[in-house]
């Protein structure tokens, strides 16, 4: 095994890390300031994939198409924060489960209606093409290097959002007392619909930007919806900070895990056992890592507000 | 009640008659779709009964008890693909074959599922509210990728059963003696449930959901209270599972994804929560829907979100609510 071999492997699991983060970011901002459990956030990050390969395909530019799938997902949020979310805020957890999940097959079956069943794909855009050379040999697609550099800046922007502009203090008054900055004369609607489309901007950012790696397809924000519940629950539920580290740490486990367990078994089984057992257990690491992290910390590694 | 009768019971009686009197007639008419249709309902309501237990009565909002539903599929198919294979599923410390054999293959179920409720429930109940709803779902999560990457038992594909599993006597093969097999077994966790909830056991459940500080205060310990309530309610919707497998002859991950648990949410929501015969209901309601909806329509699941999401959002109390009245606190 080369140390190119490693690097790479380490830069794919902080690339999938930081795609997580992006969508963890939104889930835990809306759980932390508004209280809600939101399953439609999947949808948003599909929403984004599609506007980005569509409006990438018919403006031929894949940088006006990554805009428009952010904006897509952001009004898209918006809308369903008006109509239906904003309905929910002080419902039971339940309710938000089904009313986000039966939003989910609205939303997926309205896609479908749309753009029909066949995925569709994104070129790598020409700026981003190509190759970084790594030491002892090989490369590293630049395109992955774009992701992890913009998920990390948006990590920062987000950062700065809401410790030094006027709407990220609101933000964190809406965290420590919801019911305080609405009679501090706050427009408290408006500002659970910026939050709402925020975190909806951001899942779609994520879509935009996945849509070039893998095809695009109803139902893609499935998996990564779940993955950044798991994101979420072991980084503390609320907490940004957390999300971030949960997210690379989940992203590099999964990938290390399934690069190298299969590898780490065949130091004692013969090939194809190791294989099976290998890839069987690294399908499961991140969730042993959750439930591990859960006994030792039952509320995440940041809690918030105790 | 002057007349002995609650609206209630009313409703709930005529769902049975109606459930058992379909396929008769169906059967009557030589359509065994429809046999197959209420076969259906009754396996799915079984499965509803069970969450509902955890759901409905404990407060216990799990999202992955598909889970459950696909590891008593699985244990069904397993056993039936070493039965044909006349292969071993375990050769050490000591050899497990396989099993056609319907009784058999319900014993195992309960016990594999059990004691996957156990690991799972004694981690997930240590945390509460959307905690636990992320939680039940990122473990059934983990099982749906487990059984894929396990290619003896067809990986994605999943596994056909090609000889149903037999019963001690009768012809389980034969589609009436397959549903009353399946209504009998709903009978019976109806009457399980129903005896459940009114006893000690049952009042402590329903009294930790609302105030769990007020039963420990009584001195009942909420935790162990909590995880029976959910290894029971995963053993119901277990044996679901393993009927499921057999009526349609395969199980596949799909049993286990998460739309699964989803719908298994949705018939105890469409029923009505905490509503004993709430699963029947709302299985019922869903299956009528799915067939005929989804007859004269490829959109079927936006009508079936634009329905969900309406009964969330206006008509909490579900359809035995709509029928038989608001639940009466006494």
């Amino acid at each position: 095994m080369s140390l190119a071999f490693l690097i790479e492997q380490l830069l794919n699991g902080l690339q999938f890390g930081v795609m997580l983060f992006l969508m963890a970011a939104g889930l835990t901002l809306v759980f932390g300031v508004m209280g809600l459990i939101n399953l439609a956030h999947g949808s948003l990050f599909m929403i984004g994939a599609f506007f980005c390969s569509w409006i990438g395909e018919v403006s031929g530019s894949f940088w006006v198409g990554l805009g428009g799938g952010l904006l897509a997902a952001a009004l898209a949020g918006a809308v369903i924060e008006i109509v239906v979310i904003r309905r929910l805020y002080d419902r039971d957890h339940l309710d938000q489960v089904l009313a986000t999940f039966a939003l989910i097959l609205i939303l997926s079956e309205v896609t479908r209606w749309i753009f029909g069943d066949q995925p569709l794909y994104l070129d790598v855009p020409p700026l981003l093409a190509g190759a970084l050379p790594l030491p002892g040999g090989g490369g590293y697609p630049i395109y992955r290097l774009a992701i992890i550099v913009v998920g990390l800046a948006t990590a920062y922007g987000l950062y700065l959002l809401i410790t030094r502009t006027r709407l990220g203090m609101r933000i964190r008054a809406g965290e420590s007392d919801r019911e305080m900055i609405g009679a501090l004369g706050v427009d408290i609607r408006t500002l659970y619909t910026a939050i709402f489309a925020l975190g909806a901007a951001l899942a779609g950012l994520a879509g935009g930007m996945v849509g070039v790696l893998q095809s695009v397809q109803v139902g893609m924000g499935e998996p990564v919806l779940i993955l950044a519940f798991v994101v979420i629950v072991i980084g503390g539920i609320g907490s940004v900070k957390g999300a971030l580290v949960g997210s690379i740490l989940v992203g590099l486990t999964d990938t290390l895990g399934r690069v190298f367990l299969p590898r780490l078994f065949a130091l004692m089984l013969p090939t194809a056992e190791a294989t099976a057992v290998g890839s069987a257990l690294a399908s499961v690491t991140i969730y042993l890592l959750m439930a591990a992290i859960l006994v030792w910390r039952p509320r995440g590694l940041f809690p918030v507000g105790a | 009640m002057t007349n002995g009768l609650s609206r209630e019971q009313v409703v709930n009686g005529s769902l049975l008659a109606l459930l058992l009197a379909a396929p008769l007639i169906a059967a009557a008419l030589d359509e065994p779709f429809y046999v197959s249709l209420a076969t259906r309902v009754a396996i799915l309501a079984l499965a509803g009964v069970g969450l509902n237990l955890a759901l409905g009565y404990g407060g216990m909002v799990s999202f992955g008890h598909a889970a459950f539903f696909g590891l008593g599929g699985y244990v069904a198919g397993i056993a039936a693909f070493h039965a044909f294979e006349e292969s071993a599923f375990l050769t050490w410390p000591f050899t497990i074959g396989g099993s056609d054999q319907l009784l058999v293959v319900w014993t195992v179920t309960a016990l594999v599922v059990a004691l996957v409720a156990l690991a799972i429930g004694a981690v997930s109940l240590r945390t509460s509210g959307v905690y636990f709803i992320m939680i039940t779902l990122a473990f059934a999560q983990m099982i749906y990728y487990l059984a894929i990457s396990l290619p003896t038992y067809g990986g994605e594909d999943g596994l056909s059963i090609y000889l149903r599993n037999q019963l001690p006597m009768g012809d389980s093969a034969e589609p009436l003696t397959f549903f009353f097999v399946c209504y009998g077994l709903l009978l019976l966790a109806l009457f399980v449930s129903a005896r459940l909830v009114a006893s000690r056991f049952g009042a402590a459940l329903q009294c930790a959901r609302m105030n769990e500080v007020r039963l420990a205060t009584l001195g009942i310990a909420p935790f162990p209270v909590k995880l029976t309530a959910f290894v029971l309610s995963a053993v119901i919707t277990g044996i679901a599972g393993a009927l499921f497998a057999d009526l349609n002859g395969f199980v596949g991950p799909s049993m286990l994804s998460w739309h699964r648990s989803g719908e298994i949410m949705i018939f105890v929501i469409l029923g009505g929560v905490g509503r004993l015969f709430g699963p029947l209901a709302g299985a019922a309601l869903f299956i009528l829907l799915e067939s005929f909806v989804g007859g004269f329509t490829d959109r079927w699941q936006l009508i079936l979100g634009a329905v969900l999401l309406a009964v969330v959002l206006f008509a909490r109390g579900g359809l035995i609510g709509l029928l038989a009245g608001k639940l009466r606190h006494g």
